[in-house]
């Protein structure tokens, strides 16, 4: 029996979301006396996959085929299902990501296997297969009873902090083949920024709001962010508006962070809002309204004008490296 | 061109959650039900895809009949028809087997859904929906444009998008900014009564999972100010006292 986990890159590194799930498949691995095996698909340094093992598993699939540089779901979902196979998988580890969601589905029906999305710590197995999961948009949390052989679970972010060892990796390379039908959508082109820390994986995300008056103001933001090593993050009326692109809208119709540290600019705290970061372990408030919701979600807050509050801030977090 | 919308019956993004019978049951008193917001950005491009490339576009639905409110909204925008499969939407398995059985024999060329319900958050059904009809699958779709028998798609990845080039058909679970919401007029709103709405028996039946029991976030402590004079004071104690600088 073995736990396999799908350990999913950026820019040839392993992303922290994943060293997080491959963390998690060790720690279930010993709970369930298996073995844990990760996956990687794509073109990997060794270098790059020793992460895996300082995250604690020591065994790595690599399947380096050039056809699937550029993740795709439906191939994905055929090689993770041929891999847990072959591993005689009972638990498949995804964290949760654009990607990984459209693997999970297509996974569960060739798996036949039970499947629980935004599961936010390790199963409770005294009695069945138990997981706690994420739902109305972190609102709620849900327990649910996993029946089938197999189970499939997609991992919230901080679902476990990821471990810390010194252990070596073993890679075996494979080749998987994929069927044609695999390959129907053909990508013509990516749009990505380089180098900005991803907002979902980020641990501080800076975010502004409708009273920074206009994209022209952004770099408070920015300039905060880059002095804490912070992704940049916008409320909805903000992209809505254009003055930043639709993938920093953070929130209920947006992306859904868990930072460690939320700083919140100019927003006022729709509950729209707080939805998509209600899970973040620290919140600070900045608005110059007092009654602002926001701050009745928020752990620290200051009540005044942005635009004399940030450049200070700016000041004394540069002076912290 | 024959559009299928798959729609979800959630409680409106303003509810506040709580729940019952000893954290058993969802409290719905009080709830306003809506369409899935992602939905319904799904159903508002299939409206617009209709009427530039002509066609119909059915919306389906599994919930039980309190639900039928919200497939009337979505006739009312502007949908043809709508089935809906008589059952309590049990989990993101039995949802999408459901609707795989109806949608099997009806050569849709395309099959939308929202990116997830905001309910249980589990955006699996359309992933599920491709792998049960033999389909290729694509979300999140924020741009959804036909040519002919191809279909030119952006899709969201984390930190920018990807653009795709798929033939019909496929499955797509959409979000913003893919189509305006669109509000229905006193036109549209009378002619919904009189839609086809057909409602058709659970087939399949297929669940594997069971929801135990519901829980609410720890309730959050009072928020700490700072003098504005001093925000400095902020980073100290983020870094102090949270301990996350």
């Amino acid at each position: 029996m073995s736990v396999l986990v799908f350990a999913e890159g950026s820019e040839g590194q392993i992303k922290n979301s994943s060293l997080e799930a491959v963390s998690y498949a060790a720690l279930l691995a010993e709970k369930l006396n298996g073995k844990a095996v990760a996956t990687v698909i794509g073109s990997y340094t060794n270098e790059a996959l020793s992460a895996i093992g300082k995250a604690g598993v020591t065994k790595v699939l690599h399947v380096a085929d050039e056809k699937l540089a550029k993740p795709m779901a439906m191939p994905y979902a055929s090689v993770l299902a041929e891999i847990a196979q072959r591993e005689n998988a009972e638990v498949v580890l995804l964290p949760r990501s654009s990607l990984c969601d459209s693997i999970a589905g297509r996974l569960a029906k060739k798996l036949d296997a039970s499947i629980a999305t935004g599961v936010t710590e390790l199963p409770d197995i005294s009695s069945g297969f138990r997981v706690k999961k994420s739902i109305y948009t972190g609102k709620a949390y849900a327990w649910i009873e996993l029946t089938s052989k197999v189970k499939i679970l997609t991992l919230a972010k901080n679902a476990v902090a990821p471990m810390q060892k010194d252990s070596a990796i073993s890679v075996e390379q494979l080749q998987i083949s994929v069927p044609d039908g695999d390959m129907a959508a053909r990508i013509t082109q990516t749009e990505k920024a380089t180098g900005d820390i991803l907002l979902t994986e980020a641990r501080i995300v800076v975010s502004g709001g409708r009273g920074l008056k206009g994209p022209e103001n952004w770099h408070l933001v920015t300039e905060l962010a880059k002095a804490l090593g912070a992704a940049t993050g916008c409320s909805k009326p903000v992209s809505d508006m254009n003055w930043r692109p639709h993938h920093e809208h953070v929130g209920q119709t947006g992306v859904k962070v868990s930072p460690d540290l939320y700083i919140a600019i100019g927003i006022s705290g729709a509950i729209q809002h707080l939805a998509g970061v209600n899970t973040s372990k620290y919140i600070v408030v900045i608005n110059n309204d007092a009654d602002a919701p926001f701050f009745k979600a928020a752990d620290y807050g200051i009540v005044g004008d942005a635009f004399q509050v940030v450049p200070k801030l700016i000041e004394a977090a540069k002076k912290l490296k | 061109m024959k559009i299928l919308v798959c729609i979800s019956c959630v409680p409106d993004t303003t509810s506040k959650i709580s729940f019952t019978d000893n954290n058993t049951k969802f409290n719905s008193s009080g709830i306003q039900y809506i369409i899935g917001p992602y939905d319904e950005y799904a159903l508002s491009r299939a409206i617009e895809l209709k009427e530039a490339h002509g066609g119909t576009v059915t919306v389906i639905h599994v919930g039980l009949a309190d639900n039928e409110p919200i497939i009337r909204k979505a006739l009312a925008i502007g949908a043809d028809d709508a089935i809906r499969i008589n059952a309590h939407p049990h989990d993101a398995w039995f949802v999408a087997n459901e609707i795989a059985a109806v949608a099997a024999s009806e050569n849709y060329d395309l099959i939308l859904t929202g990116r997830e319900s905001i309910d249980f958050n589990g955006g699996l059904v359309h992933s599920m929906l491709g792998e049960l009809l033999n389909l290729p699958s694509l979300s999140p779709v924020m741009k959804l444009d036909i040519n002919g028998k191809m279909a030119l798609v952006a899709r969201e990845i984390e930190g920018g998008k990807e653009y795709i080039e798929i033939a019909l058909p496929f499955v797509a679970g959409c979000q913003e900014p893919i189509a305006e919401w669109k509000i229905p007029n006193m036109r549209g709103i009378m002619s919904a009564k009189t839609k086809p709405l057909k409602v058709v028996e659970p087939s399949v039946h297929k669940i594997n999972t069971q929801t135990l029991s519901y829980e609410l976030p720890p309730a959050k402590g009072a928020c700490k100010f700072i003098d504005p004079s001093t925000p400095e004071q902020l980073i100290e104690l983020l870094k102090t006292e949270a301990k996350v600088l």
